[in-house]
């Protein structure tokens, strides 16, 4: 496998379980998701869907996965292990989708955790859980365009709360670019074609047709190319330093 | 084995490696010491691949360091300045993860690691984390890092650093027990290490090499004393 990518994956994912931040970070979004799912209006709309859910977890989503995507480089940095790791025989590619990969799992176990949700509405009525099946598709795929981001951010700097707090901005702006509010305001200066463009790239309009149940390629085109174009960049600052 | 050949390196005004060249054989321990600033640390982490020189060419055991540095790094075990370690794995899975980055097959690695903690001496902390261990421990976690997949080429940044005079003797005996068989550089600030430990000193200032010969000579040019050919040649020039 590219240079040490399965090695440098495994050792993050271990990694999250031999701390309490997993524990800490799976327990704090597990009972987000479902207070705002069943506060939210679950029972009173009488449909049998996850519709409630899969509304909050974009927002949700920006500071968890910034949370678990923060540390990733940024403590590597900081405690100087990033001479250690670089010095063994692993490419920059490997190590960055290494981490990207652990991280990735570690946010899709998450979800698999959020099952309570699926039994209840299928317990309490008769669900289109193909629709169900791709609105997780389209979560997890949400998040993986977030932690792109995020493994980015946490590359820039030898802090972990810097790498939070750019990330979380970051994934604040590719998720509501398509907000009327922030459209409004570009159109005043730039053209509607740019305006246009902005709007394509919300993480978030992305995601809708998805978790309505409608897989097209183009969004998943859309996700897979931002999660490579930031892994790229990624690569490019850490590569960067060898020649500072 | 392990090879430079004029490399220089400037970060903005200041050049810290300025031409420097020479070779270390198989069997050689070269002590490099110099002050604080004199480019020692830039020279090795030039050789471990992780910043490329201006100019020049560094390579081990054959692979050039910037053209074929994942190659080069294959033959290499480099233990950085100050030990950075994975503080939360254990010294088994943080051996383990070594072996699998360095390619150890599946089946060899607990004979590999059972080498290695050996040498270091490991056996009592085996199970336990990094950042629990005591700092001579860590020291010696960080050198048994270098050793997993017997790599022929050791570059070890002030590996006694920070010990007391018994973890030090500790350290050494170890990479006096594995110098027949690599070409190892060592960098210190301790004098008397050259002498019990290295077959050869070099002497670094300024980015420039200003004394290249065994320890001994060394002694010889402060008239017994390494210290006075120490200040002698690192002096000299302010």
């Amino acid at each position: 496998m590219i240079g040490g990518f399965s090695a440098i994956a495994k050792r993050e994912l271990k990694c999250y379980f031999s701390t309490p931040l997993a524990y800490v970070i799976l327990f704090v979004f597990l009972v987000f998701a479902s207070f705002l799912s069943f506060k939210g209006q679950f029972f009173e709309i009488r449909q049998a869907d996850l519709r409630i859910f899969f509304d909050y977890l974009p927002i949700l989503f920006i500071f968890l996965v910034p949370a678990i995507g923060m540390r990733l480089w940024a403590e590597e940095r900081k405690t100087g292990t990033i001479e250690l790791l670089f010095s063994l025989p692993v490419t920059v590619r490997g190590a960055v989708l290494g981490k990207f990969a652990a991280a990735w799992l570690f946010i899709g176990l998450a979800l698999v955790f959020t099952f309570p949700l699926i039994v209840t509405v299928n317990y309490l009525g008769d669900p289109d859980n193909y629709v169900i099946a791709a609105g997780y598709a389209g979560a997890f795929l949400l998040a993986g365009c977030y932690l792109a981001v995020s493994i980015f951010a946490s590359s820039l700097t030898r802090n972990q709360v810097i790498g939070f707090i750019v990330s979380v901005l970051l994934c604040s702006i590719f998720a509501f670019a398509d907000y009327p509010s922030i459209l409004n305001v570009l159109s005043t200066f730039l053209p509607l074609r740019a305006v246009e463009i902005v709007q394509n790239m919300s993480f978030i309009e992305h995601f809708e047709s998805m978790r309505r149940g409608v897989i097209e390629f183009s969004d998943l085109a859309y996700d897979f190319i931002l999660i490579a174009g930031w892994l790229a960049a990624t690569t490019v600052v850490l590569d960067g330093r060898r020649e500072a | 084995m392990i090879v430079l050949d004029r490399v220089r390196k400037a970060f903005g005004p200041i050049v810290a490696v300025d031409d420097i060249s020479f070779s270390v054989k198989k069997g050689e321990v070269l002590g490099f010491i110099g002050p604080n600033g004199a480019g020692k640390t830039t020279t090795m982490r030039i050789l471990a691949s992780l910043i490329r020189p201006d100019s020049g060419k560094a390579s081990i055991n054959g692979h050039d360091v910037t053209t074929a540095s994942l190659d080069a790094r294959r033959f290499l075990g480099y233990m950085p300045e100050n030990t950075p370690l994975y503080g939360e794995m254990t010294v088994m899975s943080f051996l383990f993860f070594l072996c699998e980055v360095r390619g150890v097959q599946r089946e060899e690695r607990q004979k590999e690691i059972d080498r290695v903690v050996q040498i270091c001496s490991l056996q009592d902390v085996y199970y336990q984390t990094i950042e629990t261990l005591s700092k001579g421990f860590r020291k010696r976690v960080g050198l048994a890092q270098t050793l997993v997949g017997d790599p022929p080429v050791l570059i070890l940044d002030e590996p006694t650093d920070g010990l007391d005079p018994n973890q030090k003797q500790d350290v050494r005996t170890a990479i006096r027990v594995m110098a027949p068989d690599k070409a190892i550089i060592v960098s210190t600030h301790i004098l008397e290490e050259l002498e019990s430990l290295c077959t050869r000193s070099i002497v670094i200032n300024r980015g420039k090499i200003v004394f290249d010969a065994s320890p001994l000579e060394l002694k010889e040019q402060g008239e017994g004393r390494i210290e006075d050919s120490f200040a002698n040649l690192t002096r000299g020039d302010r």
